[in-house]
């Protein structure tokens, strides 16, 4: 695996991928079966939130290596409608689609950084991170 | 034809093994199956084996609450078997506790609490 790469994401089965080529990372990175279940699970919620809200958009992966300590950080981007209010966003049980409104807090607590980024009419930018 | 999750008949139950990574239509082609699978055999109980599956994020976790919630309205009761302890940590802490579920740690298990269900209403059945 290349440490840096870039993967598409327009539909549900893109989602799918998107669990496999993270699971396949946090392998590589040397999670434990826990670790690797949390940060797949959240990267499946923010690539369905970029389907559903963001009309697709893409995921970069890299490998981290820093101190002598392996992680994984994925960037999920989007040039969709962007979030007014990010705070309310983050809130559990706040959407404005279908789901539950537990794709971006719920996320947030599987991972160890979260950012997050969005401009009005101009699109979002989600980044997470794990370390081992 | 769409790829379809297979759903097996056994005794007054339904089963459902699931054993592919799930994109979102094939989770909501499951939901619906189930139903009118229930619908046209009459089962009292449906069992769903998670045992395979990796990850449930909070998409899955709400078709399989759906499907314990259509299910009870029709008179049956579902029991999820063999979630993985990772999934299931990670299911708390993304905030999904599934409460209108039940659940069972194996096959056997489950089939028993199916049975009983059965039983008991059925004995209540004779009692009036």
């Amino acid at each position: 695996m290349t440490a840096s790469k870039t993967l598409p994401i327009r539909s549900s089965e893109d989602v799918v991928r998107i669990r496999s080529e993270v699971r396949n990372a946090s392998i590589a990175a040397g999670f434990s079966l826990v670790d690797q279940t949390k940060f797949v699970t959240a990267a499946s919620e923010l690539a369905r939130n970029m389907v559903i809200y963001g009309a697709g958009g893409e995921m970069q992966i890299e490998l981290l290596e820093s101190a002598g300590r392996r992680g994984v950080r994925l960037a999920f981007i989007d040039q969709g409608p962007g979030i007014p209010d990010i705070d309310q966003a983050m809130k559990d049980g706040f959407t404005t689609g279908t789901g539950l409104g537990l794709g971006l807090g719920g996320a947030r607590r599987l991972v160890n950084e979260f950012t997050i980024e969005s401009k009005l009419g101009h699109g979002t930018r989600v980044t997470i991170a794990r370390w081992k | 034809m769409d790829e379809r999750i297979p759903i097996l008949k056994l005794g007054k139950a339904l089963l459902v093994t699931i054993q592919v990574d799930m994109h979102d239509r094939l989770a909501l082609a499951l939901e619906e199956d189930l139903t009118q699978k229930i619908v046209a055999t009459g089962a009292r109980g449906v069992l769903i084996d998670i045992s395979a599956l990796e990850i449930v994020d909070s998409f899955i976790g709400r078709m399989l609450d759906n499907i314990a919630g259509v299910s009870r309205i029709l008179d049956a009761e579902t029991v999820l078997v063999g979630m993985q302890p990772a999934v299931a940590i990670t299911l708390v802490e993304l905030g999904l506790n599934l409460s209108g579920i039940k659940t069972a740690l194996n096959v056997e298990r489950g089939m028993k609490m199916i049975a009983q269900t059965v039983r008991a209403s059925d004995d209540s059945d004779d009692g009036e």
